[in-house]
């Protein structure tokens, strides 16, 4: 992978918008080497704080930051963060304070250190809480204009970055927008939704079914939460056959909202692709192609879909 | 703050305890024994210490009160309702469908509560961080937070208890933050003591890098006088710990697990106002203990 860490872009983009704005404080719990923040720590000491490893204590500390006006991410691996829920939901969520979420190491695709770094269930707990909305950027310049947008959201708000590098999947003249899916390729004979890492496999998925005669429309779906349900109908309507794509638990991700919307408003038939075991070390290429994450495993997939 | 109406603020803890146990009654369930215990503590915060004002209760440079033990919450809803935050006739809606007082406190239906609490061992977390953001900001207000001796059990208090007095130094110690523990004894279960002793807890606090001080939670004068300490402690965060007695005030309660989360009968509530307030019943009181007969009749 030649291209950015979605987390790497994040902390860049923390650094660059930190300095135009003072109200932006980092709390960490001894990953911000990981997390990203240690280069707005060095920057800005006196807005960084590590409270050692106490993730419940972290989040209650950025909510008491947030309700006194300031703008804090709170960041470490999302397992860790999300796995602190009873937290997130009363301190955070039920308090409406306008904390920064920020979910490192998503998916399978961290790869080595095995199935307890992993944040696989993160979206699925956070979806289940009427006021947090979910981002996962697909590459820098997305991550970097969702970070943005994070200072900007007047709420609590959670972004789900990446350890890996990730190619860019957008144009220079990108621009994101809240709650907005965007349509990468266009197609008519099936629509692959896909969120975050697995939105270039998609896009190289698409191509090679390109090369068999299916036209796949491939959506970069950035905002999980709320759903852009009109692209999503849209495409849907015309291609009559959706795949979802991510990196995350089979169940309460992406393919869970995509299927609870479809069966309500436009039953359509669907494929959900992401993660069914609970993970394992392993190099992040093995581990793709063992839950068909990768662009052969949602060839593969797309075209069994569509022959059935 | 100096020379208290020690007087007026027993007078005031006095219909508190009327109030949280008539609003508990109408609501047929909630936490008596707590609110009980906590109320003197209370009275002197809101009445003698909390620099507020329920007009704006946004204002920005208000001091801050969370209620980590947020089950007690009728002993700060009678607290906001008589400074001005809501009628106290509103008292009666607590925990009914549509009313703003919650069973537990909810910042975003309540304006003049800080933080929702209820899940035990966040609220000193968010304190914390509340003491940092004003001293960050640079502000004067300060912060309390009263903590249950149950809740102290939580592995999240213990994160909070150390690492408020790291935070924020060298230039932004958190003097700002001062940490009461109701330390009535009694949880839901049973006593603290035979479920998961705190002791010895002033050493233990003392061994955090917090300046620690005891009271008897019921003794309002000793209660301020270790509030005034706390505002004059520099450098380091305070932590008052406070002996109380769960249920106090109303004899059949009075140190029984019992009544930790159970809402007197109307006729209990009717006994315990009537030992609360004593013979003769005082004409304040006198609708009270008709409003609650007529409840036991219905």
């Amino acid at each position: 992978m030649a291209g950015k860490a979605s987390r790497a872009a994040f902390g860049e983009a923390l650094l660059e918008l930190g300095a135009k704005d003072e109200r932006i404080v980092t709390v960490d719990a001894d990953l911000s080497k990981s997390t990203m923040t240690g280069g707005f720590g060095k920057k800005f000491p006196d807005r960084h704080f590590n409270v050692g490893i106490a993730e419940s204590g972290m989040i209650g500390l950025a909510a008491g930051l947030a309700l006194t006006g300031h703008v804090p991410f709170a960041c470490s691996f999302a397992c860790f963060l999300v796995g602190r829920f009873e937290t997130i939901r009363v301190s955070v969520a039920y308090s409406d304070a306008p904390v920064k979420l920020v979910g490192t190491h998503v998916g399978v695709a961290i790869g080595e250190d095995g199935y307890t770094q992993m944040g696989l269930e993160d979206m699925a707990c956070l979806r289940a809480l009427p006021n947090i909305p979910i981002l996962q950027p697909a590459d820098e310049i997305e991550t970097r204009q969702a970070v943005a947008y994070a200072v900007e959201h007047p709420g609590p708000i959670y972004l789900r970055l990446t350890r890996q590098g990730l190619e860019p999947v957008h144009e220079a003249s990108y621009r994101f927008r809240f709650g907005k899916a965007d349509v990468l390729r266009p197609g008519h004979d099936v629509t692959v939704l896909a969120t975050g890492g697995t939105v270039w496999y998609a896009l190289e998925a698409a191509e090679a079914l390109a090369a068999e005669g299916i036209q796949a429309e491939v959506v970069n779906v950035g905002t999980v939460k709320p759903l852009d349900e009109e692209t999503i109908l849209r495409s849907a309507g015309r291609t009559g056959h959706v795949v979802t794509v991510e990196d995350h638990s089979i169940s309460g991700g992406l393919g869970s909202a995509v299927a609870e919307m479809l069966a309500e408003l436009m039953p359509t038939p669907l494929k959900r692709i992401g993660v069914t075991t609970f993970g394992e070390s392993g190099d992040m290429k093995g581990l793709y192609a063992k839950h068909g994450l990768d662009a052969a495993g949602i060839t593969a997939a797309v075209r069994k879909f569509l022959r059935r | 703050m100096a020379n208290p109406d020690v007087a007026k603020l027993e007078t005031i803890a006095r219909e508190g305890r009327v109030e949280i146990l008539r609003m508990i009654t109408h609501a047929g369930s909630g936490h008596p024994g707590g609110s009980l215990s906590v109320i003197d503590i209370l009275a002197d915060l809101y009445f003698n210490r909390l620099r507020l004002d329920p007009a704006r209760p946004q204002w920005e440079d208000r001091d801050r009160f969370i209620l980590s033990k947020g089950h007690c919450v009728p002993a700060q809803y009678y607290c906001m309702a008589k400074r001005g935050f809501f009628p106290m006739d509103r008292v009666i809606t607590l925990r009914k469908l549509g009313s703003r007082l919650q069973g537990h406190p909810d910042r975003v239906a309540l304006p003049g509560i800080e933080a929702a609490t209820g899940s035990l061992g966040q609220g000193i977390s968010v304190a914390v961080g509340m003491a940092l953001g004003l001293k960050l900001a640079g502000k004067a207000a300060r912060v309390y937070c009263v903590l249950g001796d149950g809740e102290t059990q939580e592995g999240q208090v213990w994160e909070s208890l150390m690492s408020a007095p790291k935070l924020g130094g060298p230039d932004h110690h958190l003097d700002n933050l001062c940490v009461i523990l109701d330390y009535n004894g009694i949880q839901l279960d049973g006593f603290v003591k035979k479920i998961l002793d705190l002791e010895p807890i002033t050493e233990k606090l003392k061994a955090f890098a917090w300046a620690v001080l005891e009271v008897n939670g019921h003794d309002i004068a000793q209660v301020d006088k270790a509030l005034d300490q706390a505002e004059a402690n520099k450098g380091v965060p305070t932590f008052i710990v406070a002996h109380t007695v769960k249920g106090k005030g109303v004899s059949f309660m009075e140190n029984d697990p019992e009544w930790h989360g159970k809402a007197p009968k109307p006729e209990e509530a009717v006994r315990a106002i009537r030992e609360v307030v004593g013979e003769p019943v005082p004409q304040w009181a006198q609708p009270i203990i008709a409003e609650l007969s007529a409840l036991g009749k219905k």
